[in-house]
Parts: structure tokens; sequence; C-alpha cells
């Protein structure tokens, strides 16, 4: 008797639940396509500003750029992938000046891992969320990211009043989930900042 | 009393006139004869331009119950990616498996393709659209449409392959079971309708169809020839003799370029059939919708041809079909045997046993609203 009550409430509910389910993808079928047509949406496309796609260094209106050549970046990275070529001149006051000669990217051997962005003591380099770089020839993926004729940005003076507040709120906020191993590099990082430019919101 | 609706756009005219103008200038030999080929050739586009439709129109709609837009880059809304497909396939190499058996390996697809075609060649598309109207065209049908299975184990056999051969096994029960049951429910409708010839079972459901006519019996069958149906096409749920996480492609793994197109081709026309067989057993096949004593209304519905009525209700059908594919998750062999076996057969024996009461103490619609 239990197991003839049991087909029957089995089958019943079974097909109870089918017609649910049933009821389920009928609704799914009106709902709003949300596939991007992309080609044809370049315009409304939204990408994330923290995509990272393309490595550039941002030049200002006189073509000045931020970067030292200090090669911090280069030995950051773990694949080889950026090449900082520099130059030692000699500036009027007599003093020896490394300046930068070319800063070579090559965004097929890059991971996008962003190490090198994040250790940049002068915040120099970043990254965009450009992604279409589909070129046809392997050589085109190395890039050279300075300017021609561009030189390193004179600073110092502007600076100053704004620096020190924002480092010292944001410290603690930043290193305090980082692990062992990061602070040491983290502190390296924020010592050298100092003297030059306001990188608190930097990460 | 029946016939004197006037119907234009009714494909008969055309027909008519073309048999009319070939006796007046040939012999009888040759008018048939060049009657005969025109039928098979245009079977035969029907058979293809259906094909491509219906890959369309299930890719489509997939992706409309998946929230996608599906094909929408070859031609106006993709309307032209089933033809890309085609000539595609078309241009693909046949690979000659090593160690396989090349006679049965080159002739499956042959058994596969000719099964489906001959049952498509007995379906009433519309008045004057039926090519091979038999006394016993039920019988017919479910005959020559469970020949395709042999092309199937040839296929899994041949191919010297366990994960075809897998599937051909698996395909082979789960089609020998549901074959059963499906005729079961054709047979139930035969109990109503006293024929087994399909046209005069669609002239017996001028004004009240099958499914009506033998109310909880026929609606009954009608949901277990659609289950049965759907497990032989080996679609939807029942999908697991070419579960592609299991086994890879099923029985048709070893095969490329027109082989394979021509089991793509026979699976979708498989669906069709299943579907135009429920829409002339069931659904009043070609018939429009009338109403006796609608006079005007019956007019109205006369206007729209017949073939128009068949495809509607066809592709209702299978419109159904897709939506019970892209619901349920696929079934396990064990479960698959059970819902045939413990719970479809039973009820079917018990469903014919009542019918043959109801329409034995005349419990049928029509006997009890006196519906001709």
């Amino acid at each position: 008797m239990d197991s003839v009550s049991k087909y029957f409430s089995g089958l019943f509910t079974g097909i109870f639940s089918l017609l649910k389910g049933m009821s389920v993808t009928w609704k799914e079928l009106w709902t709003p396509k949300v596939t991007q047509q992309y080609p044809e949406n370049r315009d409304t496309l939204v990408i994330s500003d923290r995509f990272r796609a393309e490595l550039t260094m941002p030049h200002d209106e006189n073509n000045e750029h931020a970067c030292t050549a200090c090669g911090i970046c280069q030995m950051n990275c773990p694949n080889g992938t950026i090449v900082v070529t520099s130059q030692i001149i000699e500036t009027e006051d007599g003093k020896k000046k490394k300046i930068l000669d070319t800063h070579q990217w090559d965004l097929g051997m890059c991971t996008f891992c962003n190490l090198c962005v994040i250790t940049c003591p002068s915040d120099a380099i970043k990254f965009e969320n450009t992604f279409e770089n589909a070129v046809f020839t392997r050589s085109k993926l190395v890039q050279k990211l300075n300017n021609e004729g561009s030189s390193l940005r004179e600073k110092k003076k502007e600076v100053k009043p704004v620096e020190p507040k924002p480092v010292v709120e944001a410290k603690p906020v930043v290193e305090a989930p980082v692990t062992e191993a990061k602070p040491v590099v983290e502190k390296k990082v924020t010592e050298e900042v100092k003297p030059e430019e306001p990188k608190a919101e930097k990460e | 009393m029946i016939l004197n609706y006037s119907q234009p756009l009714e494909i008969t005219n055309l027909t008519g006139w073309l048999d009319s103008a070939l006796r007046s200038s040939m012999s009888e030999f040759w008018v048939l004869l060049i009657e005969f080929v025109l039928v098979g050739a245009l079977l035969l586009t029907a058979y293809a331009v259906i094909a491509l439709i219906l890959i369309y129109a299930e890719r489509k709609i997939t992706a409309f119950f998946q929230a996608r837009y599906g094909p929408n880059r070859v031609g106006k809304w993709g309307l032209l990616q089933s033809v890309a497909d085609m000539i595609k396939i078309l241009l693909k190499e046949i690979v000659k498996i090593n160690r396989s058996d090349r006679f049965l390996f080159f002739a499956a697809p042959f058994f596969m393709i000719a099964a489906s075609m001959m049952t498509f060649g007995a379906i009433p598309f519309g008045k004057g659209l039926h090519a091979v109207d038999f006394n016993i065209g039920v019988l017919y049908v479910t005959a020559v449409s469970s020949l395709g299975i042999i092309g199937v184990l040839l296929a899994g056999w041949s191919s010297n392959n366990k994960y075809s051969m897998i599937g051909a096994m698996r395909s082979g029960a789960q089609f020998v079971s549901y074959e059963l049951s499906a005729g079961f429910a054709l047979m139930t409708i035969v109990v109503l309708a006293g024929t087994m010839q399909f046209s005069t079972m669609i002239e017996g459901q001028r004004f009240c169809w099958n499914i009506f006519n033998g109310h909880i019996s026929s609606v009954i069958a009608f949901v277990i020839y659609l289950i049965s149906g759907h497990a032989e096409t080996n679609r939807g749920p029942f999908d697991l003799p070419e579960a592609e996480s299991e086994l890879t492609a099923g029985y048709h793994t070893e095969y490329s370029g027109l082989q394979f197109g021509f089991y793509y081709l026979a699976e979708y026309l498989n669906m069709f059939i299943i579907a135009s067989i429920a829409t002339t057993v069931f659904l009043g096949g070609f018939l429009p919708i009338q109403v006796q004593g609608w006079d005007a209304f019956n007019g109205i519905m006369s206007f729209i041809p017949t073939y128009v009525w068949f495809f509607g209700k066809t592709a209702v059908l299978i419109f159904l079909s897709l939506w019970v594919r892209w619901s349920f998750p696929r079934l396990r062999i064990d479960q698959l045997l059970n819902l045939e076996w413990k719970y479809l057969l039973p009820i079917n024996l018990i469903n014919i046993v009542l019918m043959v009461i109801l329409v034995l103490t005349g419990l049928t619609l029509k006997d009890i609203f006196g519906i001709m």
C-alpha cells in the first residue's frame, strides 16, 4: 500500500515540478538579453577604470613625464617585460644626472600584474583600460612608452604643502591588511616618495 | 456542405492546373513519370529547407531561453547562418577511419536519412499535399521511422570506437523502449478515430480534434506521445546517447562532412516528423479551426490555406519540444528506462483500455454533443 501511494505521489509531484521548471524557463525566455553587441556598441561600452589593458606613461602638456629612469619597474617585472634604458648627462651646474632614454614595454609578454605601477616611486606609469590591442605582427606589441623628445618633469615646488597629509593618513589603511613580505617594499616606496609627489591615493 | 467555403490560396488549384496541362499533351505513362519525379524532387527540397529553417529556429530559440541573441551576424538577424553552415559542411572532407568497417560505416547514414525521408513522405502537409496516403498510414509511419535505429546501431558498431558503440547501444535501448510508448499512444487514437489512414483521420477531426474528442484519454495519449517522441529523437532531457560530457558525440563521433550532415539533418527532421504526426493525429492535421454551425467563422478560417495551418500547429509543437529541451536536465540511463517501463507503459496500457471503454459506451465528445 505504501509503495502504491509512493508511486502515485511521486508521479504527481514529478509532473508538478516539471511544470514549475517550465514556468521558470518561460519567464527566462522573455528576460531582456544581456549580451554586449561589441563592435557596434563602442560608444556606450563601459570598461572598468581598474581594467589593466595597456601600460602608459602619462605626459603633461609640456611633453614631460615623471620617470626618473630608476629601473625599479624593470627589476620588479616578473617576466622581463620592461626594459628601461637611460643615459647619464651633465646638468648646467655640473651635476651628473641619469635621464630616461627609452622605456620599452612588451605587451606580448606582460601578465598585467601591476607590480611595475605599484612599485614605481614617482608614479610615472599607469595601466589604462584601452583594451583594443590586437595587432598583426608581434613586433608591434613592443611599445616605447615615453614620447619622442620628452623630458623629466621638474617638481619639488608646488608639491610640498600637499604631500605629508595624504601619505600619513593613507599609510595605515593601506598597510594594515598587507602580509609580512610586503610592508618592506611599501615602506621603501613611501620613503622615496616623500620628497616628490602626493601619492597616497595610488595605494 | 463541408467543402463549399472558398479557398483561393490553396495549392490544389496549382497542382490541378499542372495535372490537366500535362494530361492534355501527353500519355498517361509520361504524366505519371513526370509527376512522380516532381513530387520526389519537391519532397527532397522541402526536407533540406525545413531542416535549415529548423536549425536556425532552434539556435535562435535556444539563445532566447538563455538570454542571448543567438546567431545574428550572417545576414539580417543571422538568417543566413544555417545556409553558411550547410555550405561549410558540404565542403568538408569525409574522413576515412582506419580499421572501421568501411561498407557499414558509409551505409549507416543512408539508413538514417532514408528512414526519416520515407516517414516524411507520408505526412499530409496540406490539402492535396499528401504524397503517400496508405490505408495503414499510422502503422506505416511507426514501422518506417523505426528503421532509423539501424543506422544508429550500424554507425556505432562500424566506427570501431568505444564511445560510438556505447552511444549507439544507449540509443538503441532508448529507441526500442520509447517506440513502444509512441506506438501505444497512436493506437489509442486509432481506437478513437476508427481508422489508420491519415486522410480519413483528418477528415474526421473537422469539427472536433481528436485531443478534445477523447478528452482525458486523448490528452494523456498526447502527452505520452510527445514525451516518447522527444525521447525517440534523442533530444532534450533524453539526449544521453550523445551526451557530450561522457561520449564526445555518441554514435556519430567518427563522422565528418556530409555524413555527419546526414545525421544532423535526420535529427532535426525527426523532430519535425514527430511534431507533424502529433499534429495530424491529435490536433486536426492541416484543417483550420472550425466550429459546427458558425458558418461565417468557418469561412474566414478556411480562407487561411491548409498548409499554413499545418505548419503553424507543427511549429507550436516544435516550440514545445525546444522549451522542454532547455528546461530539464539530462536523465541517467536508469531513470530513462524507469520512466518508460514503470510509468509511461503502464499508464499507456490503462489508457488504451480507458479509451476503448469511452468509445464503446459513447462517452466521447462527438457522441455526447452529436458533432459530426
